[in-house]
């Protein structure tokens, strides 16, 4: 018996997994028929999860957190059983507004700590207070962008303007002069840099080696009262994520994406993503940055509860949340890993042993306690060397 | 009551004013989502804002209502708990509606359900207009189609249409698939046409 599920998705290149277990077959396989709905902005994808039109969602991480918290306009615990991919952002300015930055656009790239000291001297050049877009006050994106800022000493609620412009729109704005940069999910920063109209600033993967973006949300309720669906569903979804990092695939995966039903732009630019080729700036050869975006290698789709925390740490850090063991609770259990075990008990897929870890602890890849298989973690450093320990939330917020 | 209109559609937002106008809201403005139409919303100073649902830029109004200083009361997605159909309807329909702190339920729901009742009748004016595109392009492929067969096979132009109509007919398919697969067959062996 087949059974049909309604997920809501945004055009972006991460909901490749999503795409791939509907038109690959993997969810067929797992006796589900996928209707994937395109939606245009996190706040109808939010409603549409809410109120029970769809009954998965392909979501920001840190949304899934703030609307369990009640920092969105309507609450509602979530659940987040799967991680979708990590990695994937680019930080995208101005030709002019970069041209007070490193010139050399590797070496710039390289060194997110120099960068980001360059950049804020920039600011005081800049005409104006800098207007950067951010797709959403609770994206990884955003906590990002205030995290690497921050390093340098710049206060990104003063020393410049975040405003928020949903994926779609950031070229348009850049060509309009309505910001000077943005910082978004592929394919939109090369979309930008193909227009002529930005470069490449800084990467997601060089602050976070291994930074959490989508994950897969369904409504706490919802995902208790449908155990069956739901494995059925991780299980189809970590086939397709195989299918998404393997190579071979990248071109047909590029393809996939760019039909009208899914991302709508050309294939050669959602393909940078994939392949870990990147064109930082117009005029330059592609940059080979391998773990650019990622759906399946080293357990990414595994949800790390730990991980779910620092995103809170971070909501706390810009006081959008207070702080205290309810909240920390709350956010933290957001993040599923019993389930993804759960569904993946009968299979050969190796899980971690435990649900928390250090967060920014591994240089170089580890091998790490599994239950079954081998499991090798790769490097997950920040850029600024700090280690966040879920176990001490306080003392990591004393640090800032 | 102020009442804020959000809207890329000229003619939804128009239909939607109109309704509105009809049933007695006299203070009605339309904001195209574009620019800085944040700023001149916080002026407008808005009792409910009507936004369509399918627009980017919800994403945008929402961070607004969460940092602006400049609205005096705050405004929230209006959604009447208590009625599940309700927002059922909306969702499906379209429409978010956004209101400010303290208007009672009672004056906001006439204005959902006018706004959900008239973004249904767009839709459907929409899809109707969408229909007669189609119809119109099927009927070109369908004349190439039909020119094809008589220049390559000799016929005349009703005994091209019925040979189509049956080729449709026996292969289960619409006429213009048919039509469409000559027509990719022709240029595929270079019939010129």
């Amino acid at each position: 018996m087949t059974t049909a599920l309604r997920i809501a998705f945004l055009p972006l290149t991460d909901a490749a997994v999503l795409a791939v277990a509907r038109e690959k077959g993997f969810a067929e396989e797992e006796g589900l028929a996928l209707d994937l709905v395109r939606t245009v902005s996190w706040a109808t994808l939010r409603d549409r999860l809410i109120f029970g039109q769809v009954q998965a969602a392909h979501m920001l991480a840190p949304l899934a957190v703030a609307v369990t918290l009640g920092l969105s306009q309507q609450a509602a615990p979530l659940s987040a059983p799967y991680k979708l991919n990590v990695n994937g952002n680019m930080l995208v300015m101005a030709s002019e507004f970069a041209q007070a930055l490193d010139p050399d656009v590797i070496a710039r790239l390289d060194d997110p700590l120099g960068t980001a000291h360059d950049f804020a001297a920039a600011i005081g050049l800049w005409k104006r207070k800098p207007v950067i877009g951010v797709v959403h006050r609770f994206s990884s994106h955003a906590i990002m962008l205030r995290y690497w800022l921050a390093s340098a000493g710049v206060d990104p609620d003063r020393d410049v303007m975040l405003r928020v412009v949903p994926p779609s729109l950031t070229v348009e704005a850049m060509r309009a002069g309505e910001i000077d940069g943005f910082i978004a999910g592929e394919p939109w920063g090369s979309a930008a840099v193909d227009a002529g109209l930005a470069e490449a600033v800084a990467v997601g993967e060089r602050i976070w080696r291994r930074g959490v973006e989508k994950v897969l949300a369904f409504r706490t309720p919802w995902l208790e009262e449908n155990p069956d669906s739901v494995d059925r569903l991780i299980r189809a979804l970590v086939r397709a994520a195989a299918w998404c990092d393997d190579a071979a695939n990248h071109e047909a995966l590029s393809h996939l994406l760019s039909n009208p039903r899914y991302v709508d732009q050309p294939a050669d630019v959602i393909l940078r993503a994939l392949s870990g080729r990147i064109v930082a700036r117009g005029d330059m050869a592609p940059l080979h940055m391998p773990d650019f975006m990622l759906f399946s290698r080293e357990a990414t789709p595994f949800p790390w509860r730990s991980q779910a925390l620092w995103i809170y740490s971070q909501l706390v850090r810009w006081k959008m949340v207070e702080h205290n063991a309810e909240n920390a609770a709350r956010a933290g259990s957001v993040f599923r890993p019993d389930i993804f075990r759960r569904a993946l008990a009968e299979s050969d897929v190796p899980l971690p042993g435990a649900s928390m870890k250090l967060e920014g602890a591994v240089g170089s890849p580890l091998a790490v306690g599994s239950k079954r298989g081998e499991l090798t973690l790769g490097p997950d450093r920040f850029f600024d060397g700090r280690v966040f320990d879920p176990e001490r939330i306080e003392d990591f917020l004393a640090s800032f | 009551m102020r009442i804020v209109i959000i809207d890329d559609s000229g003619l939804r937002a128009t239909v939607l004013e109109e309704g509105l106008r009809e049933a007695g809201y006299d203070d009605i403005h339309i904001v195209p989502p574009r620019g800085g139409f944040v700023a001149r919303l916080e002026r407008m100073a808005p009792d409910v804002v009507l936004m369509d649902l399918g627009s980017p830029s919800r994403d945008t109004l929402e961070e607004m209502l969460s940092v602006s200083r400049a609205l005096a009361r705050p405004i929230a997605m209006f959604v009447d708990q208590s009625d599940e159909s309700m927002i059922g309807a909306a969702i499906d329909a379209g429409v978010s509606a956004y209101v400010v702190d303290g208007l009672r339920k009672e004056r906001v729901k006439p204005v959902l359900e006018l706004a959900v009742r008239r973004f249904n009748a767009f839709a459907k004016i929409q899809s109707e207009l969408d229909e007669a595109r189609t119809q119109l392009s099927d009927r070109k492929i369908i004349d190439r189609a039909k020119s094809i067969l008589m220049s390559q096979r000799g016929l005349n132009e009703p005994d091209a249409y019925a040979l189509l109509r049956s080729s449709a007919m026996n292969q289960g398919k619409k006429i213009v698939d048919v039509a469409q697969a000559l027509i990719t067959a022709s240029d595929l062996l270079g019939g010129g046409l």
